[in-house]
């Protein structure tokens, strides 16, 4: 792994899991990654390749899939987790944005909003200011505010689920595939977000996208992974220059291979498995 | 046409009878997705656990209620521990399956503890016309209008306690943050336990309230027939109704409970006597059946939501 002296900041700790769903499907084959305090680390793969079941390891919302850790352990600010509840995780400070939005469709946006802070009890006051400030962030969730979540567009859904995971006052949000299913505009809109909120209340983020392009944009680190194990790492510049990466996850074909068929033959010759 | 009002009124009061039942599966259809059919064995137990207790135990009437309440409360809880939560992410069909042996254990256990004795219950309320009562507790009834002169006191008297029951649960539905996690719940429970709502917890709290819910309408039930084995049966009355103001709707429960009730008399003195009489059995399921074809998510109930 590249950074080994920042270990012992790491605010969240993967050291080398696997995960088996239904006590025979073998997902993820040994996955170590680190996220440090303030960053945000970007989890990148095809369809399949094992995110969003990595994220899921750390939320513990693997649990209710019959998936199970299996081995290695998962660290976050020190203590062990694997063992953890979802919710004593969020009121740790670890919550996880789901791949698809899952916005509580007959609740009105602001009552989404409001179910993120569940954990945190009856601080009305606290939770009146965060949500203040969660419109602050997000102005258009507060025009929308009485409206059924389900009503409202994919964009606002993605900003409702983000708002929702604000309200629980995290200080690590496991963000999965943010961008999917969203015009470019809008991509870049709930990414700038991302980073403002990471600069801006210290919140660290682990990203899981499809979206190489745009998620090493914003990303400190990222990570490759591949049929369940992780391929390559490095710090995002590197990995954006790097010319695998460029040729399969960014779609730049270097020079000598201009058809598609030969990519595909190559790419069938030179698999990820390092 | 004051005939025709007294009708109305009776209709709609036992009605809220209906409502009663209703609102226990509400409580956890909403919650959890599960059709409970052993809803109706719930209000048989409730009954007989607080007849049984003053009976058999000698408890006083108020010693009884809480030993009842905290009994369902007990069974909600385990049956949602032990029975429900292994089968988490089931099809509903499973589910529904599982609640259907359920009955069969909680009327049984329900015998088992208290006998198969048909007993009455005794809640002080007089059962009988509104005028006669008032005139019992020396009251002047020159100023109650006729039509209401004929309403049974029992009757008003169970509609007030529904109604209040319904006002409280509505309430705490739609602004405590317990409840608004029971909505959430409801429409995502993945969703919900990403954000941090304990399952469980919320879970054992629906089958609690349903399990009050089902004493409510226990003792309502048992007080106006009788706590007998026939009380089971109350909870098909309960379907037409929940057809009528959809299965997640606790305001469709009520409305449905109250238009079930009022039909069902009218149709039993209006159109009755073209059919021989004794339509009321069957006459809410065929208009239920029709009503199913016009909306089939019923009056109040949540629409499913489809766009992405
Ligand atoms: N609940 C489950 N039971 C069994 N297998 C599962 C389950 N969830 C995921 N898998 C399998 O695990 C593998 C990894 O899935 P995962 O959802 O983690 O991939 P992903 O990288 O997030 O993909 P995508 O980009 O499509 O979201 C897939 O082969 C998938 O079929
Ligand atoms: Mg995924």
């Amino acid at each position: 792994m590249g950074s080994k002296d920042n270990f012992v900041k790491a605010l969240l700790n993967i050291n080398n899991i696997e995960v088996i769903y239904d006590h025979v499907i073998l997902v993820l084959k040994g996955i170590s990654l680190h996220v440090n305090e303030g960053q945000i680390v970007a989890l990148l793969g095809a369809n399949g390749a094992g995110k969003t079941t990595t994220l899921k390891a750390v939320s513990n919302l693997l649990q209710t899939e019959r998936g199970e850790v299996t081995k290695g352990f998962i660290e976050y600010k020190g203590d062990r987790i694997e063992k953890l509840t979802p919710w004593s995780l969020v009121k740790k400070g670890v919550i996880q944005v789901m791949e698809g939005r899952h916005c509580f469709q007959h609740l009105s946006v602001e009552e989404n909003l409001l179910t993120g802070a569940f954990t945190r009890g009856n601080q009305k006051k606290a939770i009146k200011n965060d949500l203040e400030k969660v419109y602050n962030y997000f102005p258009r969730l507060k025009e929308r505010r009485r409206s059924q979540a389900g009503y409202t567009s994919g964009g606002e859904q993605q900003m409702t689920a983000i708002g929702r995971a604000l309200m629980a006052n995290p200080s690590m949000i496991l963000l999965d595939e943010p961008s999917m299913g969203l015009a470019p505009q809008l991509v870049e809109e709930i990414f700038e977000i991302v980073k403002t909120l990471n600069q801006k209340e210290k919140v660290s983020f682990l990203l899981a996208e499809q979206n190489t392009n745009i998620a090493l944009g914003y990303a400190d680190y990222g990570y490759i992974l591949e049929n369940g194990r992780i391929v390559m790492d490095g710090s995002a510049n590197e990995l954006s220059d790097n010319s695998d990466v460029k040729e399969f996850y960014l779609g730049i074909a270097s020079a000598g291979r201009k058809s598609y068929r030969d990519g595909k033959h190559y790419r069938r010759r030179k698999r990820w498995l390092a | 046409m004051s005939f025709f009002l007294e009708v109305l009124i009776g209709g709609l009061l036992a009605g809220i009878m209906y409502s009663l039942v209703a609102l226990g599966f509400v409580l956890i259809y909403k919650a959890s997705g599960v059709f409970n059919f052993a809803q109706g064995a719930m209000v048989f137990f409730a009954a007989l656990t607080f007849v049984g207790a003053q009976e058999k135990l000698g408890f006083p009437i108020w010693a009884a209620l809480i030993f009842s309440l905290i009994l369902m409360i007990i069974l909600g809880v385990l049956t949602e521990k032990v029975v429900l939560r292994p089968l988490v992410n089931q099809p509903p069909i499973s589910l529904f399956m599982v609640t259907i042996g359920l009955t069969f254990f909680v009327e049984g256990l329900a015998q088992l503890m208290w006998g198969t004795k048909v007993y009455p219950l005794e809640l002080g309320i007089p059962d009988e016309p509104i005028a006669i009562t008032l005139t019992r507790w020396g009251l002047n009834t020159d100023a109650v209008p006729n039509v209401l002169k004929e309403i049974n006191s029992f009757d008003l008297i169970a509609a007030i306690v529904a109604g209040t029951l319904v006002a409280a649960l509505a309430i705490f539905f739609q602004i405590t943050r317990v409840g608004r996690a029971l909505r959430a719940v409801a429409d995502d429970h993945q969703a919900a336990l990403s954000v941090g709502i304990p399952l469980k917890t919320i879970w054992a709290i629906v089958w609690s309230v349903a399990g009050f819910v089902a004493l409510v309408a226990g003792l309502m039930w048992g007080a106006r027939n009788g706590v007998q084995f026939a009380l089971v049966f109350v909870a098909l009355k309960a379907l037409p109704v929940l057809i009528l103001g959809g299965f997640d709707s606790v305001p469709g429960a009520i409305v449905g409970g109250l238009i079930i009730g009022a039909l069902e008399k009218l149709a039993e003195v209006y159109i009755g006597p073209y059919f021989g009489g004794g339509i009321e059995i069957w006459f809410a399921y065929v208009a239920a059946l029709l009503f199913l074809l016009v909306r089939p998510e019923g009056l109040f109930g949540e629409k499913q939501i489809d766009r992405v």
